[in-house]
């Protein structure tokens, strides 16, 4: 018998399930996620696929994109990030509200990919702290997919307290992010 | 982003003009390039676009790449319809060194071209109707999309940057599969496009919101450097396809649908007849597809087979030499152009006899026709101005290479 | 309508404008003029009502480095739908001097294409309305596809040119 989902660990009585209050609030953030698309090139268009009927987004709750940094809480890079794009890309970055998480679609928003050029910043990474990447020239959906369930995975057990530690002011202090 | 200076004359005309940024990220220019306009209430006075957000060098690339290797970076060009770009650099590097291409590799090339072009005007059509609010026809276009993907997988293993074709013919025959999923597409496409036409070819509110949306003259155009869908839109029929046939056009026959004010509807209405004209030659081709080899022999060029490889010692030496880029290439110049899903997409190849190319540049038709979008739009509302660029199916990666 | 017959039109209406002549490796005829004339053959190739090559089909730039004097060179090819035929002109100058009339005046498709060249290999059009740099950073002060300059970002950590053949590198990083 196959079940729907895992049930987190905790105590359960007639009418109550009683567990802490991190993996409550784990499991509805990763089942809820609003995405913001940053798509700039060819791994845009299999984010497109993606999104559609046959590989089917919204089952992962993210049936909301939205374009707004400000109402989302993943910001998916997909494709090739100029030189030209890096302040844009880092501003939206900024904008966002805390938690938010990065996914790198796509080899070029890794690390370049195939366009070792002077006008390509080489992985985005270089002004943004990234979560998961994914790999692929463009990645098939599959891919995609795999990466956005690590990206669940990652919201699902991120301790509540996470954003206000000093390691990650030093990460975005790295990154001379205010 | 900075306005240009010469722009700021208009604020000594009317003070009031409100400067509103369109992009670079926003969810209705598909794709990345910014806008800055000047509007006046709703209407537009001005518009300034910035473009070069994806510039990823592809010509200085070119430079640095041997012939084999420049192919992935022509898929990147048009990456909705890759394969149409991909066979104009083969045939462009098959017009240099004079290679002959069998019929059976030609036909082959037109059934896979003009797939491509269905997928791209299917996306660029989709996207109109979602602008004017119809989601529908995306979700269902995109589904048999995924069958057009399916097919390249057949050919060439991928789905969207295809890399399909070698130089000198294909690299592998059609598969049974290959053969079983193209008579299904042919048999049961038809329908379902006609279906996603009825919702929107006489909606009443799509065709108050397109016609009269962001429209050109035909002499404008022309002067402009438009070519394809959006020039036809205009009523000039120019199709490369037609003036300059390659890869064995001129054995089909097509008729070339011509619009007549060059609005948002023409340009519709012309991508949406031109999926049906390639369905014809889709069906021309594949009945009559000859028999033969699917590659020239042209063993400088092509790479042999794995068998002789490992036991012929000719094969190990020209597979070494194709693989290390040492393939005997001509000097001289050579322009090719292809029919793209944008308009006339030109190669100029400049080779000096080495492994790479000394001057390879493109002529891509999103990055001259975006220029007469700030022409296009002036005067018109917000939203007629999202709905012109949407139809002019600009491509970010064919805008900046 | 034909290479030859195009080619002894010109030379009968406009004797003298044209350097050199031949006929290119893809069989297209492909002249050559100097910077002073080219705006006038060009509007006379447009205009013309037997040449009528009305259509610019595209233009870029190339580099020559061990050309004397002759190191940049620009590429019109235009188009003449009636009667189907092409034509090439090119002009070559110095770089120590890259200047040239613009053809925004005869096409305005030029515009975007002069600014391309512009960005790449620095060639200043006399005339253009807004000559800026159109696909690079606005504040680069190199013109990146001339010879001399790599390919590679030159601040780039995380590759190593050893693994990739690159030991002494064709041309100076320029970040």
């Amino acid at each position: 018998m196959t079940k729907i989902a895992e049930m987190p660990e905790g105590f359960a009585g007639e009418g109550f399930f009683a567990t802490s209050l991190s993996k409550v609030v784990g499991i509805a953030r990763a089942n809820s996620i609003w995405p913001l698309p940053f798509a700039t090139s060819c791994c845009g268009i299999e984010f497109m696929a993606t999104m559609g009927t046959n590989y089917d987004l919204s089952r992962f709750g993210m049936e909301r994109l939205s374009f707004s940094p400000r109402q989302s809480d993943l910001l998916m890079v997909m494709g090739t990030i100029a030189k030209k794009m890096a302040p844009v890309l880092k501003q939206v970055y900024t904008q966002m509200a805390e938690p938010k998480w990065v996914i790198a679609v796509g080899a070029c928003a890794s690390s370049g990919g195939i366009f070792d050029t002077y006008s390509v910043l080489q992985g985005i990474d270089k002004v943004i702290p990234v979560d998961v990447y994914v790999p692929g020239c463009p990645p098939r959906p599959e891919q995609i997919i795999d990466g956005i369930m690590k990206i669940q995975e990652l919201v699902k057990n991120e301790p509540l307290r996470r954003r206000f530690s000093p390691e990650y002011q030093h990460l975005l202090e790295k990154y001379q992010i205010a | 982003m900075q306005v240009q200076s010469y722009f700021s004359q208009l604020d000594s005309i009317e003070g009031e003009l409100a400067t509103l940024n369109l992009g670079p990220t926003h969810p209705a220019t598909h794709g990345i390039f910014q806008n800055v306009l000047k509007m006046n209430g709703e209407k537009i006075v001005s518009a300034e676009p910035t473009i070069g957000y994806i510039h990823r060098a592809f010509e200085k690339l070119a430079e640095h790449r041997p012939y084999n290797q420049i192919t992935p970076i022509t898929d990147r060009l048009n990456y909705c319809s890759s394969p149409i770009n991909n066979m104009g650099w083969h045939q462009t590097v098959e017009k240099l060194a004079k290679i002959e291409v069998p019929k059976r590799a030609q036909y082959m090339r037109v059934i896979v071209m003009e797939l491509a072009r269905i997928a791209d005007h299917l996306v660029c059509n989709a996207v109109i109707g979602v602008d004017t609010g119809a989601l529908t026809g995306f979700t269902y276009m995109f589904q048999e999309r995924e069958r057009i993907y399916d097919m390249y997988e057949e050919v060439c293993g991928t789905r969207l940057t295809t890399n399909v074709g070698r130089i000198g013919g294909m690299e592998r025959d059609f598969t049974p599969a290959f053969h079983q999923k193209l008579k299904d597409f042919l048999k049961t496409f038809p329908a379902k496009f006609e279906e996603f036409n009825n919702l929107l070819e006489r909606n009443r509110i799509f065709m108050d919101r397109t016609i009269g949306a962001g429209p050109i003259e035909a002499e404008r155009a022309m002067s402009y450097g438009f070519t394809g869908p959006n020039l036809r839109a205009c009523g000039v029929d120019y199709d490369v396809r037609v003036m300059m046939p390659y890869s064995s056009y001129e054995d089909f026959e097509f008729i070339i649908p011509v619009g007549t004010q060059g609005d948002t509807y023409d340009r519709f209405m012309v991508r949406q007849e031109e999926i049906r004209q390639s369905l014809r030659i889709i069906h021309q081709a594949y009945d009559n597809l000859p028999a033969g080899d699917y590659h020239a022999a042209v063993p400088d060029y092509y790479l042999p087979p794995k068998d002789d490889v490992y036991s012929k010692m000719e094969a190990l030496i020209y597979h070494f030499k194709i693989v290390m880029g040492e393939v005997p290439i001509p000097k001289g110049e050579v322009y090719h152009a292809v029919e793209g899903g944008n308009g006339e997409l030109g190669f100029y190849l400049i080779s000096d006899g080495g492994r790479q190319p000394y001057r390879l540049h493109f002529r891509r038709p999103c990055f001259i026709y975006y220029q007469a979008y700030p022409e296009m739009v002036k005067g018109s509302m917000l939203s007629d101005a999202i709905l012109t660029m949407s139809s002019m199916n600009v491509i970010a990666g064919e805008l900046d290479a | 309508m034909t290479n030859e017959l195009v080619h002894a039109r010109i030379e009968q209406q406009r004797p003298g404008l044209l350097v050199r002549h031949e006929t290119a490796y893809d069989g297209m005829l492909s002249v050559e003029t100097t910077r002073e004339h080219v705006v006038e053959l060009l509007k006379f190739l447009r205009d013309d009502e037997q040449l009528q090559f009305h259509f610019l089909t595209t233009l870029c730039g190339i580099h020559f480095p061990e050309e004397n004097d002759r190191e940049l060179c620009i590429m019109y090819q235009l188009h003449n739908w009636r009667a189907n035929i092409r034509i090439r002109v090119k002009v070559f100058f110095p770089v120590s001097d890259p200047h040239l009339p613009t053809a925004t005046t005869l096409w305005p498709a030029a515009n975007w294409m002069e600014r391309e060249t512009y960005d790449f290999y620095g060639v200043l059009f006399d005339g253009h309305p807004n000559l800026t740099r159109i696909l690079n950073v606005e504040d680069l002060d190199v013109f990146p596809l001339r010879k001399e300059y790599r390919l590679e970002d030159g601040t780039r950590t995380d590759k190593d040119d050893r693994f990739f053949g690159r030991q002494g590198h064709e041309g100076r990083s320029f970040d």
